[in-house]
């Protein structure tokens, strides 16, 4: 897999706006940002309501999402191409959970939204009507999802890659500020994980920074590639942006996201937790 | 993490004693500036959140206690102000692009 399979930039999608095969889907953190304008052809997905289980916490189901897919117009064979702002940081966490249920071709687009806007590219308010498909989602591919107890059995053996921002990798805080506060009971980190802030993977205008910088970045943290790799933030979306750069740009093996994240070890009973303040 | 505050409305607030809010207007020559993306840095630089300016150039964050940097993306210029907030203040920030 090379970056141009899994990453594209604008003027792919510009030259690409009439084809019907190629499906631009937003997804942003705040998600009234779509009503406000979109990149023409665009559908919406919300990531509160449409990519995670009603009541449980967890990502939709299969039929959830077969049905969510079908009802947006998306087939199988469709091109998608995911973006939003923040970095793509939502629009991470929807490349992978289309690839969690195995969509065979789904790429994001570099710098998302805004670069998309500070590039003085259009934006338009009207909602695309794309017929509805019969959409076929695959079993969870869990080589990529990681669950507790794995991520328990991993400290000391595997790359434990702490994506949150340093102070909440000490300890000194549990949740950045501004957002809502989901919260663990206890603060710190898992033992034996590096930080490696899940920002640091893009430059200011939300573009991945090269394979180069990206390998140093890693490499320059302890990152090791004899190792299979684990990737956590707080609930999970950082963490997938992080699996991202791993997984898909850099190609390394065998790396999952922990989508319970800190939100639940934190909270786990009698499991090691370190706290540097 | 959804739900980052509305950025909409006029600056009337009422701060709680546990939150410290950073907010002000985006400006480029005299006018105010919507759409522009005005991040929150920490003490270390790292990334807090994102948001953008309102029709009428608005930003609204709810911080913490401590020294953060406003760094602001307009095509072409970025823009960092520095700003210190404290609990229970709406601490105002005036973010100026160069013309």
């Amino acid at each position: 897999m090379s970056r141009a399979d899994v990453l594209v930039d604008a003027d792919w999608v510009q030259t690409r706006r009439d084809d019907p095969k190629v499906v631009l889907v937003e997804v942003d953190e705040d998600v009234s940002a779509y009503d406000g304008g979109h990149i023409a052809g665009a559908v919406r997905m919300d990531w509160t309501t449409e990519l995670q289980a009603p009541f449980e916490r967890d990502v939709v189901d299969k039929a959830g999402f077969e049905a969510l897919l079908s009802g947006k117009g998306i087939g199988n064979d469709d091109t998608v191409v995911v973006y939003g702002g923040n970095n793509n940081w939502f629009a991470a966490y929807a490349y992978w959970e289309f690839k969690l249920y195995g969509h065979a071709d789904v790429r994001l687009l570099d710098g998302g939204r805004k670069k998309w806007e500070l590039d003085g590219r259009e934006l338009v308010k009207g909602v695309p009507e794309r017929p509805a498909t019969s959409y076929t989602a695959q079993e969870q591919d869990l080589s990529i999802r990681a669950f507790r107890d794995e991520v328990v059995a991993s400290i000391g053996s595997k790359n434990l890659i702490d994506v949150r921002s340093p102070d909440e990798f000490s300890g000194k805080i549990k949740a950045p500020a501004h957002l809502p506060q989901e919260q663990s009971q206890k603060a710190g980190h898992i033992p034996t994980a590096i930080n490696v802030p899940w920002s640091k993977a893009a430059a200011d205008d939300g573009t991945f920074r090269s394979d180069d910088e990206l390998a140093a970045l890693y490499g320059g943290q302890g990152f090791d590639d004899a190792q299979s790799t684990i990737a956590y933030c707080r609930i999970g979306e950082r963490s997938s942006h992080t699996w991202f750069v791993l997984h898909e740009l850099l190609g390394k093996q065998d790396v999952k996201n922990y989508d319970g994240s800190w939100a639940e070890y934190g909270s786990l009973v009698r499991v090691p937790v370190q706290k540097d303040v | 993490m959804c739900g980052a505050p509305d950025q909409d409305g006029l600056p009337t607030l009422e701060v709680s004693a546990r939150e410290a809010v950073v907010h002000g207007v985006v400006s480029r020559a005299g006018q105010p500036l919507p759409g522009a993306y005005v991040r929150l840095l920490d003490g270390t630089g790292e990334f807090t959140a994102e948001v953008q300016s309102s029709a009428t150039g608005y930003f609204r964050f709810y911080a913490a206690d401590g020294d953060w940097t406003l760094r602001t993306l307009a095509p072409g210029q970025v823009v960092d102000v520095a700003v210190t907030a404290v609990l229970g203040r709406a601490v105002e920030a005036a973010v100026k692009v160069p013309a």
